[in-house]
């Protein structure tokens, strides 16, 4: 269990009585685990349940590590899980840079320096010199892009990932998923993804597991 | 944190309840005859007598009683049939710009308005005289103050027809308007017909608290009865404030005594109420059995639109003829315009006015932010434990709207002399504060929820703590409702009458409690420039509430409304 990547271990999600999920796996770094199943199933609790936002009307049991460390001890601040949602929820009242500037981890110091990196992370998703617009001025998928730079500069532990890309048109989709597992990769976290889009899995390429069906 | 969020929730039942319980401890007591400081030690039924044995003292009570009902009925009726002939249609929308800034106009300034408009010297008298009635001189007539309590009656209707209908607004995306609507049609009802007996049992059922508190506020008014009401015998509420201002304090027992009356009064009112209620859904009933269209609606819907845009009209041509009076030179009868302007009046009354304005000010702004705070953390704390409060909590958060304003306050002010608190500062923001914190709760509880809690998720996920994300992320992005709630606890707060003058006791004044002092005195000019500032400053807090954060996220297009 000290080894690198993200462990699931006995995770068990219950409502009223029924088990939804029951998982056990393994996700190396630069991994993938997909999670399938149609809406009520219960694969958005395993999410929130990783990341520290289980409604309480859900009981779990088990315990989730990343690089060996328990995270489901931790509270939600704590655990560096990396969200991405359906929707790209940039923060309405910051610009795209201060969307960015907010995610940097607070160890970062200096005005000069976060900007900087704000800007690389722009450029590294193609969208160089945007960090000044209003994000409700950008296309659906610069948003998408815009939060997934966010996500990445937070240096998280993990992706946990929400059907990200089911409200992108087609060609961006695709677009989408390989610059997401690209960036996951290329970092070496381990993703949880939740999706009922078989696509999805398959360009995730890894493990995939299928709940209430 | 977390710790201070627990608190909330604490923190505003002890306020609500604590004040209330210990108010009417201290209006029973005396009322039985137990009052040390008087030396009073017995128990005695002797004040009720007196109070019995005081004339017309049943005419007061059923003044009382029918304006609690008759405001209710005829408010409630009138927002009904609007609300059922234009649901879903664009005249909701205009009508709902007309008439809610009246919402948080002080009930003193409507009424004063409303007075000005239809006295024998009034706005309207004037218009049509002398052509019309060959009036060169105010007639004699009891327009205002008249002994059936009409005008007091229509000073009310027309502050509770906004009031309701902005409830009934609130509650109305809860019912299936156009499946409902379209249903109702095709088996051949009127558009009325259909939402009334279709909806507005759904909707009813949420603004039966709102309800509830109209009847108490009119069935016990004092400011609004002072202004407009009959005065031979004054309404039960008006009579026990002066009882109680009088210099001889064993005049408290009989005001005590009174106020236990004024509960039964009011109570009695809420009962009759819950029966009308009961009689409604009969005739509904009735009506479906019957199956009876009412397919010819087109005068009642017109009728209702027309009662609502009157309402507005009247509450303002009122404030008009007000602020007109305040600039008035020479203003002779039955000219309709002043023959001169003057600032006179304003320069006049200036100097007595700065330290009512200040108070209003600092009871206003303390009572507010004290109340925002509070109804932050107990929405934090629903968001914590993701318990929405039940029936019973939200029937506490009404209780100080529920409970004659009288029945309680006579006790607090008396263990405020007891504390050597009364007309402290501290003093008068609690008490405003019993009557701020319920609507503060109430106008910032929806947007909360609204709230998309996966940018806070989001931040977590990014490593913010809990107070970092409230400050960055949640307060910034609510700035616009957080900010509105404090517009509409700091309106309550300026529009309060009776807590201003029993727990500021005549030292501490507001424009308010100053302006209705005036009204006796009957000088236009100077009420007119004291009302201006009753309807100035709950406007001015709403314009804060409407352009600051327009201003600040003037950038943000997903920020702006």
């Amino acid at each position: 269990m000290k080894e690198k990547g993200l462990f699931l271990d006995g995770v068990k999600i219950t409502l009223g009585g029924r088990t939804l999920i029951e998982l056990s796996r393994h996700v190396r770094p630069g991994g993938v685990l997909t999670v399938m199943g149609p809406s009520g199933s219960g694969k958005s609790s395993l999410l929130a349940y990783l990341a520290g936002f289980l409604d309480p009307v859900f009981t779990a049991s088990g315990r989730a590590l990343v690089d060996g460390i328990e995270i489901t001890r931790l509270p939600p601040e704590e655990r560096h899980a990396g969200i991405l949602f359906q929707d790209p929820l940039l923060f309405p009242h910051m610009s795209v840079a201060g969307n960015l500037i907010f995610a940097l981890p607070e160890s970062l110091k200096g005005r000069s320096e976060r900007r900087a990196q704000a800007e690389a992370a722009l450029e590294g998703v193609g969208l160089d010199g945007m960090g000044t617009r209003d994000p409700a001025t950008l296309s659906g998928g610069q948003k998408a892009r815009v939060a997934l730079a966010r996500v990445l500069l937070s240096e998280p532990r993990m992706l946990l990932l929400d059907e990200p890309f089911s409200k992108l048109d087609m060609d961006l989709r695709q677009q989408m998923r390989m610059l997401v597992f690209d960036k996951a990769h290329e970092r070496g976290l381990p993703v949880l993804l939740v999706t009922h889009d078989e696509a999805d899995a398959e360009a995730a390429g890894g493990e995939t597991v299928r709940i209430g069906e | 944190m977390l710790m201070l969020t627990r608190l909330g929730p604490a923190l505003v039942i002890l306020l609500l309840t604590g004040p209330i319980a210990f108010g009417l401890a201290g209006t029973v007591l005396p009322a039985f005859g137990f009052l040390p400081v008087l030396g009073g030690m017995e128990l005695t039924l002797r004040h009720f007598r007196d109070l019995f044995s005081e004339p017309a003292i049943f005419t007061s009570a059923s003044l009382s009683l029918t304006m609690g009902l008759a405001t209710a009925f005829i408010s409630l009726l009138t927002v009904m049939l609007f609300i059922a002939g234009y649901a879903g249609t664009r005249a909701i929308g205009r009508v709902q710009h007309l008439v809610s800034p009246l919402l948080s106009l002080p009930h003193a300034a409507a009424a004063f308005g409303l007075a000005f408009l239809i006295a024998p010297s009034g706005m309207l008298a004037r218009l049509i005289s002398p052509e019309l009635t060959g009036w060169q001189r105010p007639p004699d007539l009891l327009i205002v103050n008249d002994p059936m309590g009409l005008a007091m009656m229509a000073g009310l209707i027309v502050k509770e027809i906004p009031f309701l209908l902005l409830m009934t607004l609130a509650a109305l995306p809860q019912a299936p308007l156009p499946q409902t609507r379209m249903l109702a049609a095709s088996l051949g009802y009127g558009r009325m017909a259909g939402f009334l007996l279709g909806l507005w049992p759904v909707i009813y059922r949420q603004i039966r608290l709102p309800v509830f508190a109209v009847i108490a506020f009119a069935s016990s008014v004092v400011d609004v009865g002072i202004i407009l009401g009959p005065t031979r015998p004054a309404p039960l509420a008006v009579r026990l404030v002066e009882w109680m201002d009088d210099p001889d304090l064993s005049m408290r027992n009989l005001a005590s005594a009174g106020a236990l009356l004024q509960l039964g009064v009011t109570g009695l009112a809420l009962a009759l109420w819950l029966g009308l209620e009961r009689l409604g859904a009969a005739l509904c009933t009735r009506m479906a059995m019957h199956g009876w269209r009412f397919r010819r609606d087109a005068l009642i819907r017109a009728a209702a639109l027309a009662a609502m845009v009157l309402a507005a009209a009247i509450v303002l041509a009122g404030l008009c003829s007000l602020l007109l009076w305040s600039f008035a030179g020479l203003w002779q009868f039955p000219d309709a315009l002043p023959s001169s302007f003057t600032l006179r009046t304003w320069m006049r009354t200036l100097p007595s006015i700065l330290e009512p304005l200040r108070m209003t000010l600092l009871a206003g702004l303390l009572s507010t932010l004290i109340a925002s705070l509070l109804a932050i953390l107990c929405l934090m704390n629903e968001d914590e434990t993701r318990r929405r409060p039940g029936r019973g909590a939200l029937t506490l958060l009404y209780l100080p709207l529920l409970i004659p304003q009288v029945a309680f306050v006579f006790g607090l002010q008396l263990f405020l002399v007891y504390a050597g608190m009364l007309a402290t500062l501290p003093a008068l923001v609690l008490a405003h504060l019993v009557f701020v914190m319920p609507y503060a709760y109430l106008s910032l509880k929806d947007p909360w929820y609204a709230f998309d809690r996966r940018y806070d998720q989001i931040a977590a996920g990014l490593g913010k703590g809990r107070a970092r994300r409230f400050f960055s992320i949640r307060l910034p992005v609510m700035l616009r409702a957080v900010l509105t709630t404090a517009a509409v606890g700091f309106a309550v707060s300026v529009g309060l009458y009776l807590p201003t003058v029993l727990v500021g006791a005549g030292r501490l004044t507001t424009v308010t409690s100053e302006a209705v002092a005036l009204a006796s005195g009957g000088n236009a000019r100077v009420i007119g420039a004291y009302a201006f500032w009753q309807m100035f400053l709950p406007a001015a807090g709403f314009a804060v509430a409407t352009f600051m954060p327009t201003l600040i996220f003037r950038r943000f297009r997903g920020m702006q409304v």
